[in-house]
């Protein structure tokens, strides 16, 4: 079992195309460091210096990452995590 | 046609050709369409737009559609009423109210979009159209959806009013209720247009929706004869409709329909959902996201798209925003009908009582002139008054008890 990572359509070039990959538990910033070695690039699409960009939300099992610990929030083996851009309904 | 250049990320300016897309590949910065504004400049004229049919379709070079929007329904060109009474009561110079109440068909600025939208899901191909939705949007893209034969997925969060419930089932599109909020249905709607290929007029589609809000703001600019207001007064649930009505009066200036905008613009939400104003008032553009509590559904996003671009506008226009009770939203709504005759939704009592607070601090000057955007009708949401309105006399089919009650009434009067 790993982190179950959900890539939203503008990363999928990275992943080959790959709609849902295997993270490493740790922190979320841990688990994107982790992603970007396995997929080159996608670590500075999504974050800059430790911090998730403006436009992107990140959630674990479904709540958003803010009403959590943030970029900190711990994720274990079986947890889901979505990444999604924020710029999206209203 | 062809007045459209392409896409462009409002963060790093990286291009992109006209698509069904909506995020910046490098930085996920939102894609907006942009126009060639000397080709305008050249092509549209007063004269020009006034000369066309009344429905949003006369301000078609500044959209985002190619060709003419045949199979759109008419919809937009709302009333600019002249609210004297509220202004006598409120001691404004001028009042506006614009009138998004009747919007045909489905009575809220949400045709305004949905026309755009599904126009642009027309080019692009799409056989299903879809949204996530707080109610009004639900109503929009079922109706025109039909009457364009397009199959429909309407997610809403499954807590909406009954009476927004029916006003979508009665247009037989697949209604999705999601045990959740507005935010959580809006997320898993992004992971919804990630696997299929559906036009999500507020996903996908977004950069083209977003545009008919445009137009909210050139009907208010021709409709008081060619200039912009001191003050404009906006709902703010993503923060959308606010950031592009400023882009409106500023657009109309680039292509030389008015000569300056002199506009500050004012944010209203509910209490119970004020991300935006909650920025505003701290002075910073970092939205922090919360969970909704408020009767102002259509309102109700905790966790606002276009958050970071509203606060700017405020910024750049030097207005302000404020944030109502429920209690202070259920008086607007029943002060705007009884002086105006506009029955409004709650987001229309969050606009009238936000406004109120900030004629009361001074941010908006009473000598001005101010318009109100009134954005849905008071039908959709009755639920919301319930216990809260007065009650009618109940009396016999004869003449003496409605003389009985007569005599109460003016006793009373």
């Amino acid at each position: 079992m790993a982190v179950k990572v959900r890539i939203p359509t503008p990363l999928q070039r990275l992943t080959s195309g790959k709609e849902e990959v295997d993270g490493k538990p740790g922190t979320i910033i841990e688990l994107i460091n982790d992603l970007d070695r396995q997929y080159p690039g996608l670590g500075e699409r999504i974050s800059e210096a430790g911090k998730l960009r403006r436009f992107v939300n990140v959630y674990v099992n479904e709540e958003d990452i803010r009403f959590l610990k943030a970029e900190e929030t711990q994720v274990k083996d079986g947890d889901e995590v979505s990444i999604v851009p924020a710029i999206a309904g209203g | 046609m062809g007045f459209v250049r392409g896409l462009k990320c409002r963060e790093c300016e990286r291009e992109y050709p006209v698509e069904p897309i909506y995020v910046c590949e490098f930085c996920f910065g939102p894609l907006e369409v942009v126009y060639d504004y000397d080709k305008i400049k050249k092509s549209l004229s007063r004269e020009k737009i006034q000369s066309r049919t009344q429905n949003l379709w006369r301000y078609k070079e500044l959209l985002p559609i190619e060709g003419e929007p045949s199979e759109a329904l008419h919809t937009g060109f709302t009333p600019l009423t002249k609210a004297e009474n509220l202004a006598r009561l409120l001691g404004l110079r001028e009042l506006y109210i614009k009138d998004d109440t009747v919007t045909h068909p489905t009575l809220s600025f949400k045709d305004r979009v949905v026309a755009v939208a599904l126009a642009k899901a027309r080019e692009f191909n799409f056989d299903t159209v879809a949204c996530a939705s707080t109610g009004n949007l639900a109503h929009s893209v079922s109706a025109q959806g039909a009457r364009g034969g397009f199959k429909r997925f309407i997610f809403i969060p499954a807590s909406l009013e009954y009476s927004k419930i029916i006003a979508s089932l009665v247009y037989e599109p697949n209604l999705i209720a999601v045990d959740g909020n507005y935010d959580e249905v809006n997320r898993l709607c992004s992971e919804v247009a990630n696997k299929y290929r559906w036009a999500f007029v507020n996903i996908n589609i977004r950069p083209f929706y977003a545009e008919g809000s445009k137009t909210h703001g050139y009907e208010i600019v021709e409709q008081l004869g060619w200039r912009t207001p001191d003050n404009v007064v906006v709902p703010c649930a993503s923060g959308s409709l606010m950031t592009k009505i400023w882009k409106s009066f500023k657009e109309m200036k680039e292509v030389g329909l008015i000569d300056r905008v002199t506009t500050k613009v004012f944010a209203a939400q509910a209490t119970g959902c004020s991300p935006i104003v909650t920025a505003i008032k701290q002075g910073v553009d970092v939205i922090k996201p919360v969970k909704p509590n408020t009767i102002a559904k259509s309102l109700a996003i905790g966790n606002p798209a276009d958050g970071f671009y509203a606060t700017k506008v405020i910024k750049d226009s030097g207005g302000f925003g404020e944030d109502v009770s429920d209690d202070e939203i259920i008086k607007a709504i029943k002060l705007l009908a009884k002086t105006e005759g506009i029955f409004a939704e709650t987001a229309g009592g969050v606009t009238l009582a936000s406004a109120i607070k900030l004629i009361k601090e001074g941010y908006i000057k009473k000598d001005g002139l101010t318009v109100l955007c009134i954005t849905g009708n008071g039908l959709k949401t009755q639920e919301a008054l319930d216990g809260h309105t007065i009650k009618p006399y109940y009396i016999k089919p004869n003449l003496a008890s409605f003389e009985e009650v007569l005599k109460e009434i003016q006793n009373v009067k």
